[in-house]
């Protein structure tokens, strides 16, 4: 279970409110108007913004002094998820160990996650010899290795077409029934919230909504979350 | 308020930020503290103040108004050998000063080529020595700059901008109105303030070319209350009055330059659809040809008076060179010791105090900074042998201000880009420094060290307050050689000079960019 | 095992450094350079003084001046070679020195009485000019002249001090007009001589101030009769080059002994050729072929230096302003 207890979430001049609960293993589309705050909702359970007010837990951890690399969290973000100068094995590895000094049983480990994902032969490529989807994928090999509780989606797939975004949803869902993890994933797309999401958090004006059932919130939508779906 | 995490410590660079404000400030209260009671602000010294801040506004303004012109033909025009062009113009910038200066009067002396040229037809001889003879050569050395400076901001439009103007049928002077006016606008300040701050503590030149004691500089006055009054509370003062003026420039600078760095990647032209006609085809063309002609005349002058004294050296000015080569590779690593960890500062957003820190190199006096030393170490060390360290020392402070502005836009990208990613992968530390930021980085650092290293090699500096026979640097050798009447000699050991910085440049910047990912 | 070898080694070697007196001497940089006295000098001494004798150069005249009163009592130096007459007075002020106790048989023009500061060579400041080109022959008529000339900042250089009393001993009250006159003369002010001398080789002026014994370097080391001085009529200011011994040495037996060897047959006759002056004391074989043709003044001008240290500050002022107009 992660509970976000009465806090209060500061990003600049602007706050966003929370008081929620998330079962374990489930799968969350957070959606609302840009602006609304879903990525300063998505940030603070991750650790990059303070909280000023009330704490977050997960499994009755206390995650709210933590460090954002220290958190059972793994995330990817709208860009810029992989390092230029690294090599696919590189980037991938980083989930392992952070110095990158892996033992051979390490490695092997690695090339494991990137057959996982389909990426076996291009180990050594450099990130720009890869299309975007295939850098999405060394992306998710990488969190396939971190074996992290909570895998955070700041909209990672938004550059790609349709198609590839549903196969990236997909894949997605598949890595996080192997490492049960619980996903948080910011969309702005009711489509890829149906796609995988058992429930939805809105988050508009400030304000993150208590997570409902996907399907009920869609075909029934409150008057904030209508305005936003037009 | 909660702290926000960060990928690496912002405590290394304000602890290089201090060492550097207790170097420059802790020697000018050396200074002041040795002082017997002197005679205060004279009215020489009001003369001194008000000739330094005439030439600086003049020399500022006429570079940039300059570059501007240049900078817009570079911008707008793609031809055959435009990068070499590009990179050439950065010479003059990295150029020892007795070597410019050298250059400068063989082109425009009295007996230079262009009153050669002049005398065939009859002409007198052109007068270079005067406020108008130190705005030359200030010109010469920071049009460069200026140009660089600017340029970026020309690279900066997007290219969309560019498109959609063409699109609208937009002629250069709505281009001009559309795009290029409010970039100036934005980058014209800063570079105008680099400038002014950089011409503020000008010495040799103004001494030189200056054409007698109605161009007194500030630092040329501190150097009276030394040589002439032994008067250090007013050399304290001086030195004191110039940190103040200079830090005001900085601050100006800082506070209008939104995109500010000397920017690398120069060498990418934008594809243009205006300019087309032939009159400004001629001007840009004019504009290019004049000052490459400007700027690479007094090169070619240092090349072939040097050309023959090469052959005269004698083992000690190679010696020299070896320690000349030793200092500025010492004083390279220094810079980057203390430049990165500020740079990363920085770009976490801890910035006021550390970049007024960083500008601080550009107002110190090395007289004084030299002296200041001189006193405290003395009463613990020999001065003599801690000559090498201590002139590279301060070399890397005086070089710091060029190289966080080059390194900290990139910094802030590299923190922006990939702060946060690293972070989640619990890379905080020494994996974020040494697996992102230095890879990150390498580019910039390659051009940051290159430039370091050539201002370093070509410094006069503090050395000779310090130095013992033994361990002469190459500048300092070349005025021995010209004390010692060998001024063919002097002429080869400033050609050498020359090679040794803008070598050690290339292949510092080479060396950055080279083999690195985009 | 080995260590201890070494270590023993090391410490024979401090021990025998330890009993060779070190005697050191600050002067000017061209004097240690290498073409300089300085290599000659040190071997001369060192041949028969028993020590290690550590030539330090720091920087020209001035600066030397300056780096003593920065050093003060505490100043590893024991002797000052370098000052010149315009500087004695200041430096004797500071009280650092010693009397020299120096005698000997000066050919110097002047006589000389100071028991602080000991002479070791001299020359006269003069224009010195390309042959062949027209000459002033005093101050007026350069003054009066379309003459172009590069001189040095006094209150940087020693030959730019000399300069500022050479027309103050010639003129007296009327050294602001003489300055006035010449101001649309000098090209250009330059820190010090190599600045000047170089710029005149470039051309850059008719004529530099330099020494009567400047055409003598060219004349012997580049065979080029090409160079000379101008004579002029109001007689030519004298630079005295002296040393001193500090009272603070630890060597003071050392330090006289060089102080006797300095104005001894053993020193004088390197000063011609490389410091390109004359030397304090005429050597028994007599002055170089090469300085036979140097002009000779008519009058010798030398303010003691109780009056060079009094008009000083006044003569500066008059130049600065003849010169800011």
């Amino acid at each position: 279970m992660l509970r976000l207890e009465s806090c209060h979430i500061q990003n600049g001049a602007f706050t966003v409110q929370a008081d929620l609960q998330i079962k374990a293993g489930s799968k969350v589309a957070v959606i609302g108007p840009s602006g609304g705050g879903k990525s300063t909702l998505v940030e603070a359970i991750a650790g990059f913004l303070p909280l000023t007010q009330g704490r977050i837990l997960w499994r009755d951890m206390d995650l709210t002094e933590m460090a954002p690399g220290k958190r059972p969290v793994a995330m990817l973000f709208q860009d810029g998820n992989l390092f230029p100068h690294l090599t696919v094995a590189q980037n991938a590895g980083l989930g392992l160990r952070a110095n990158l000094q892996l033992s051979s049983q390490e490695q092997a480990q690695v090339l494991r996650a990137l057959q996982r994902v389909g990426l076996g032969d291009l180990a050594e490529r450099k990130p720009a010899a890869l299309s975007g989807g295939q850098q999405s994928r060394v992306a998710l090999a990488r969190v396939l290795l971190q074996q992290r509780d909570l895998l955070l989606l700041d909209e990672p797939f938004a550059a790609l077409g349709p198609a590839l975004k549903a196969e990236m949803l997909d894949l997605v869902a598949e890595i996080a029934c192997e490492t049960h993890a619980t996903v948080l994933m910011v969309s702005h797309d009711p489509k890829d919230a149906r796609r995988i999401a058992d429930q939805v958090i809105l988050v508009a004006d400030g304000i993150a909504h208590a997570p409902l059932a996907t399907a009920d919130l869609l075909d029934n939508p409150p008057p904030a979350l209508k305005a936003y779906l037009g | 308020m909660a702290r926000r995490a960060q990928p690496i410590s912002a405590l290394p660079g304000a602890g290089a930020a201090l060492v550097v404000a207790a170097l420059i400030f802790g020697t000018l209260a050396a200074v002041a503290l040795r002082a017997e009671a002197g005679r205060g602000f004279g009215s020489s010294d009001w003369a001194a103040l008000r000739f330094t801040l005439t030439q600086a506004g003049l020399s500022a303004t006429l570079s940039v108004a300059l570059a501007i012109g240049l900078a817009r033909a570079l911008a707008r025009r793609r031809f055959f050998g435009r990068s070499v062009l590009i990179a050439l113009l950065g010479a003059p910038f990295i150029l020892p000063v007795i070597v410019a200066i050298l250059g400068l009067l063989a082109v425009f002396g009295r007996a230079g080529w262009v009153s050669q040229a002049l005398g065939l037809f009859g002409y007198e001889p052109l007068q270079i020595y005067g406020l108008h003879g130190v705005v030359l050569a200030h010109v010469f050395f920071n049009l460069p700059l200026a140009t660089r400076l600017i340029l970026q901001g020309w690279q900066e439009i997007p290219a969309e901008r560019f498109r959609l103007a063409a699109q609208l049928n937009a002629g250069p002077r709505a281009i001009w109105q559309l795009l290029e006016a409010p970039m100036l606008l934005r980058v014209v300040p800063g570079a105008l303030a680099v400038v002014f701050a950089i011409c503020l503590s000008s010495f040799a030149v103004a001494l030189t070319l200056g054409g007698g004691p109605r161009a007194t500089t500030i630092e040329l006055a501190i150097y009276q209350a030394f040589r002439f009054d032994f008067d250090l509370g007013r050399a304290a003062l001086l030195s004191g009055v110039q940190l103040v003026l200079t830090g005001l420039a900085a601050f100006v600078a800082l506070r209008v330059s939104a995109a500010d760095g000397v920017g690398t990647g120069l060498d990418r032209a934008l594809r243009r659809w205006d300019g087309d006609t032939g009159l400004a085809r001629g001007l840009d063309a004019f504009w290019i040809l004049s000052a490459a002609l400007f700027l690479m005349l007094p090169l070619a002058a240092v090349v072939a008076s040097g050309a023959s004294g090469l052959f005269l050296l004698k083992p000690n000015v190679w010696m020299a060179a070896l320690t000349s080569v030793l200092v500025s590779g010492l004083s390279t690593v220094v810079l980057l010791l203390l430049a990165l960890p500020m740079a990363a500062s920085v770009a976490l957003g801890r910035s006021a105090m550390i970049e007024v820190a960083g500008i601080l190199g550009l107002a110190a006096s090395p007289l004084v900074i030299g002296t200041g030393l001189f006193i405290v170490i003395y009463p613990i060390a020999d001065p003599f042998s801690l000559a090498l360290p201590v002139t590279a020392l301060v070399n890397a402070v005086m070089a710091l201000p060029f190289a966080l502005r080059i390194l900290v836009p990139r910094a802030r990208e590299v923190m922006a880009r990939y702060g946060k990613l690293s972070l989640s992968l619990d890379m905080a530390g020494g994996p974020f420094l040494w697996r992102v930021f230095l890879p990150r980085m390498r580019a910039q650092v390659g051009f940051a060290a290159g430039l370091a290293a050539a201002l370093s090699m070509g410094d006069l500096g503090v050395i000779t307050l310090f130095a013992d026979p033994e361990v002469a640097t190459l500048p300092l050798q070349i005025y021995r050689l010209m004390g010692a009447y060998q001024m063919q000699a002097a002429a080869g050991a400033a050609l050498l000079l020359l090679g040794l910085s803008m070598g050690a440049f290339w292949i510092l910047d080479r060396g950055g960019r080279w083999h690195a990912e985009a | 095992m080995k260590y201890s070898v070494f270590a023993a080694a090391l410490l024979s070697v401090s021990a025998a450094y330890a009993e060779t007196p070190e005697l050191t001497v600050y002067t000017y940089d061209s004097f240690v350079s290498d073409w300089g006295p300085g290599p000659a000098v040190e071997k001369a001494f060192e041949a028969q003084c028993g020590c290690d004798l550590k030539l330090v150069g720091a920087g020209d005249g001035a600066a030397l001046l300056a780096r003593i009163k920065l050093e003060g009592a505490r100043s590893d130096a024991d002797v000052v070679l370098g000052l010149d007459t315009n500087l004695t007075a200041a430096a004797k002020a500071t009280g650092l020195f010693a009397d020299h106790g120096v005698s000997a048989d000066y050919s110097l023009p002047i006589a000389w009485e100071d028991a602080t500061f000991a002479p070791y060579d001299w020359g006269y400041f003069a224009f010195v000019h390309n042959t062949g080109a027209t000459v002033p022959t005093d101050f007026k008529s350069l003054g009066a002249s379309d003459l172009k000339i590069v001189i040095q900042d006094p209150r940087s250089s020693t030959p730019g001090l000399g300069l500022l009393m050479w027309v103050k001993a010639a003129y007296g009250d009327e050294a602001p007009a003489i300055w006035g006159d010449l101001a649309d003369n000098v090209v250009t002010v330059t820190k010090g001589w190599s600045e000047a001398y170089g710029l005149f080789l470039e051309g850059e002026a008719d004529l530099v101030l330099s020494y009567t014994t400047s055409p003598a370097y060219h004349l012997i080391a580049e065979e080029d009769a090409g160079k000379a001085a101008a004579a002029f009529d109001e007689g030519h200011y004298m630079q005295v080059e002296v040393a001193g011994i500090l009272a603070g040495s630890d060597q003071p037996e050392l330090a006289r002994d060089f102080m006797q060897f300095m104005v001894s047959e053993d020193f004088q006759p390197i000063i011609p050729t490389t410091n390109w002056m004359y030397p304090s004391v005429t050597p028994a074989a007599g002055l170089p072929a090469g300085f036979e043709p140097l002009i000779t003044p008519a009058e010798s001008l030398l303010l003691s230096a109780d009056e060079a240290a009094a008009l000083s500050d006044g003569a500066l002022g008059e130049w600065l302003d003849a010169l800011s107009q």
